[in-house]
């Protein structure tokens, strides 16, 4: 019964006392020390000299005026796609679907551009376009809420699966409308007639970074301030509340998921309309995923999201930079950014919780 | 108490979360052979210390002494090898396994369930259990549950018990029961603690109460020196009155008529049969019955949040006219102009929202009220800062979330909210469950001062000797039916406690 234990070397406890001023000063901490093992990690592996990789980062990003309108048009679309994902997110419903949604959204505006060059004048068609692209998006993202709604089926399964959907719909149509015949792919569309082109504004990178500005300030308003918004939240909190109240939760399901569909459709649309002017299965690039994380990073807060895009468009483009200017392959670039994000992310831990050393009753609030 | 033989001795512990200072420098003693009665109000560190003692928190600072030995207990596991263990509120049981799997669950080495069986009759006989150790968790009843849970500590081989609220969820003839089984555990030598906010309870089978206040250890009395007014002084810290008043109904009217309600819960099983009765304004309707025997279906299907097969809910306007409930949902209620609010029994899960502030708790109810697409937050603000200041809800700020507030508050913000909109329908599930004197009281009073301004007020409880104070009628419900309506003034305690275990049980007694 007296196995004599020694007191643990350290336990973990709860924090409530943290303020934002405390909390932004551990990201930092975090970020600072995620650069110096990135240092050393590039010095160690490549003999490079680490300030000059990270200058190398930044003129990736912002090097010139081209890349960082480049940056900017990256972390609209970005920050449109995580927005999106945000209303569903704030009422618990796992939306993995940004993917589909984007690439369906694409499709519907190609679809326009390819079928109806030189039948209608090209301002029906661009608004033809963009009800088309929102509709498709919000249809995508339907799907999965009904069935919610109805049966109660996991959303973050059936969102994933539509994914695959969509990808395989574009594929089929990248056959249908390949150009040149055997090219395997779209190519340019409508490259004379500039049928459904987005009309660019000042230069052709404003329109989405205008259009994203557009799209923040609105969720904004909607989720803290619209009923919609309030009820998102409580759904979200508790369903038994929910019912408590009379909000009818399978409504409430359908329409947010309806919201969130159409502003991946309207993703979509700027990416083939407005950036590309072509459709590929890839041309959501994998953003439907990388949103998810930006909107956990910004805490579901859309003004936030600015930055938190930033800081993955940032690190995206500054690693592709340092991949080609020293020479080193893409994988390297990874490395940095996997380094960077799993700092960041993990600091949350430090500011949630604090470590009690069992000697002392230091604070440790050191990161890693 | 003749040898004082000291079982746990605690030094100076503490332990904090965050702020809050759960434990201040305990310094506390638990003697072999004695039942002790730890006593204080909700958030006054009752939980953590014990928490402490069965190795689900590990103290920031102090010592744990166990028969004289210093001990470091990190885990439930290590409270089993110095022979603590703790009966938890809420039971943590395996549903789909018998008795005895449960008591041997966990346990190393390879399972003898015959010898763990034998194990277990030896301890109920010892002690006067009854359990039968191959029935499965889900057919058996509250009380038999919680029989499972301390014979489990016990085959463990506990010598100290801790018990959390074990007679919360009994009837009276059951804990009796529980009682006697205690006071042979005692006999054993067997050290027990037990955490109640029942006085009479704690004058009948404790023999020494210790008191804790704010996190900090007050000091300990003799039961059979002292009473309950001062345990209660001793507990809030001032002098309280204890005393629930229960003015005449001032022309009683019938409000809620209920006919012939029948309730089938997912799987088919009928959870109220054939119930009826009135609820008259101005009066305090009581509802006795064991927990899960159908309170909860009544009060959703008057509330439109239970599917009902067949009967009626009616409600009475004042000019006489009457609206048939049964099939609208809260909103249509609402619309009606049926001012009907409920507290219901889960406060953070279903009454507010956890993670919202005090202030957007308000608007759950009104926030459809204004016309606009947006939702107003003037009014809602304005709301909370008067139920804060005017119920003493004890809070850091308007903007705290609620599921950082102490029970009592929690329940201060719920029950605030749904009389403010002024009710002619109030229902409260289990109003005071974990709520301390000082904040019980409170909330008698407002349920009282809804009963004079002429509310029908539906009250469930738990506790019969506060349902026999407040009520002005008693409904028993025994098994989803009713088993009799008493006045509240007439009715015993033990004939309430019959009736609630079996149909007309008072009146047909054997």
């Amino acid at each position: 019964m007296n196995n004599k234990k020694s007191e643990p070397l350290f336990h973990v406890i709860k924090r409530d006392d943290m303020t934002r001023g405390k909390a932004w000063g551990i990201r930092a901490i975090s970020i600072v020390a995620a650069l110096l093992l990135c240092a050393l990690v590039t010095t160690v592996l490549t003999g490079d000299n680490p300030i000059s990789v990270y200058a190398t980062m930044f003129s990736g990003a912002f090097g010139s005026a081209r890349k960082t309108w480049v940056t900017l048009q990256s972390l609209s679309i970005l920050l449109i796609i995580s927005l999106a994902l945000t209303p569903a997110f704030r009422m618990r419903f796992w939306n993995c679907g940004g993917e589909g949604q984007v690439l369906m959204g694409g499709l519907a505006a190609a679809a326009c551009m390819v079928t109806l060059d030189g039948k209608l004048p090209n301002a029906l068609v661009i608004i033809i376009m963009i009800i088309a692209s929102i509709a498709a998006g919000a249809i995508w993202g339907f799907i999965p809420a009904i069935c919610k709604a109805k049966w109660n089926t996991n959303e973050t399964l059936s969102t994933l699966m539509m994914n695959y959907i969509a990808t395989q719909i574009v594929a089929y149509y990248t056959v249908l409308w390949e150009s040149p015949k055997g090219s395997g792919k779209i190519g340019i569309i409508n490259q004379n007639s500039n049928i459904g082109w987005l009309p660019e504004i000042g230069n052709k990178y404003l329109l989405s970074i205008l259009v994203a500005l557009l799209v923040t300030g609105f969720l904004y308003i909607y989720i803290y301030y619209s009923k919609h918004g309030y009820e998102i939240c409580v759904v979200g909190e508790s369903e038994r509340t929910a019912n408590y109240v009379g909000i009818k939760v399978p409504k409430v399901i359908v329409r947010t998921m309806l919201v969130s569909g159409a502003l991946c459709g309207l993703a979509g649309l700027l990416l083939v309309g407005g950036i590309n002017h072509t459709i590929t299965t890839t041309i959501a690039g994998g953003q439907g995923f990388t949103a998810i994380m930006v909107s956990w990073l910004a805490k579901f807060n859309p003004i936030t999201m600015i930055f938190t895009s930033l800081l993955i468009i940032f690190l995206g483009r500054g690693a592709g930079e340092i991949a080609t200017v020293f020479e080193l392959n893409q994988s390297f670039s990874d490395i940095l950014t996997g380094i960077i994000l799993f700092f960041i992310i993990g600091c949350e831990f430090f500011i949630r919780y604090k470590l009690v050393f069992r000697s002392g009753k230091k604070e440790e609030v050191k990161n890693v | 108490m003749t040898d004082k033989n000291v079982a746990v001795s605690v030094k100076n512990l503490s332990k904090s979360f965050g702020n809050v200072k759960a434990n201040k420098n305990v310094n506390m003693e638990i003697y072999k052979g004695e039942i002790l009665a730890l006593l204080g109000e909700n958030g006054s560190g009752k939980t953590t210390l014990m928490n402490m003692l069965s190795g689900l928190y590990y103290p920031d600072s102090g010592q744990i002494f166990i028969d004289g030995k210093e001990a470091s207990i990190q885990s439930p596991r290590d409270a089993y090898t110095y022979g603590i263990g703790m009966v938890h509120q809420h039971f943590k049981l395996v549903d789909v396994l018998t008795a005895a799997e449960n008591i041997t669950l966990g346990e190393e080495g390879k399972l003898n369930i015959k010898k763990a069986t034998a194990k277990i009759k030896e301890i109920c006989d010892k002690y006067g259990f009854e359990v039968d150790p191959q029935k499965k968790i889900f057919n058996m009843s509250v009380s038999e549950k919680q029989t499972v849970e301390i014979v489990k500590v016990l085959y463990r081989g506990a010598d100290i018990l801790i018990l959390d609220e074990p007679t919360a969820v009994l009837t009276p003839q059951e804990t009796e029961k529980l009682f006697v089984v205690l006071k042979n555990m005692k006999a054993d030598g067997k050290a027990v603690i037990i955490i109640t906010h029942k006085l009479n309870e704690v004058e009948e089978i404790s023999d020494r109460v210790a008191v804790l206040r704010a996190g900090e250890y007050i000091g300990d009395m003799i039961t059979a020196e002292t009473n309950a007014q001062e345990m209660t002084n001793m507990m809030v810290g001032h002098q309280v009155t204890l005393n629930i008043e229960r003015p005449e109904p001032k022309e009683p009217k019938p409000r809620i008529i209920v006919e012939g309600l029948t309730v089938k819960d997912i799987d088919g099983i009928t959870k109220l049969e054939d119930v009826s009765f009135i609820a008259r304004s101005g009066e305090i309707l009581g509802i006795a019955g064991i927990s899960g025997c159908g309170q909860k279906e009544l009060l959703e299907s008057i509330a439109g949040l239970q599917h009902v097969e067949s009967g009626s809910v009616k409600y009475v306007n004042d000019d006489g006219s009457v609206e048939e409930l049964i099939g609208m949902n809260p909103q249509d209620i609402a619309e009606k102009g049926v001012a009907l609010s409920f507290v219901p029994e889960d406060r953070l899960g279903m009454g507010l929202v956890g993670n919202m502030d005090i202030a957007d708790n308000m608007m759950l109810r009104s926030f459809r009220n204004n016309g606009s697409l947006f939702t107003d937050k003037k009014t809602p603000h304005d709301l909370a800062e008067t139920i804060v200041d005017k119920l003493e809800v004890s809070t850091p700020s308007i903007e705290t979330p609620v599921r950082q507030l102490s029970g009592g508050n929690v329940q201060k913000v719920l029950v605030g909210r749904e009389i403010s909109n002024a009710p002619s329908v109030l229902m409260t599930a289990y109003a005071v469950r974990g709520l301390d004197i000082n904040s019980s009281y409170t909330i008698y009073d407002l349920i009282n001062e809804q009963k004079k301004k002429g509310t029908a007020v539906i009250f469930v409880g738990e506790d019969l000797d506060v349902l026999l104070q407040i009520s002005d009628r008693i409904l028993v419900l025994c098994d989803g039916q009713v088993s009799g309506i008493v006045e509240g003034k007439k009715a015993d305690k033990n004939t309430i406690g019959l009736m609630m275990t079996r149909l007309e049980g008072g009146m047909t007694n054997e």
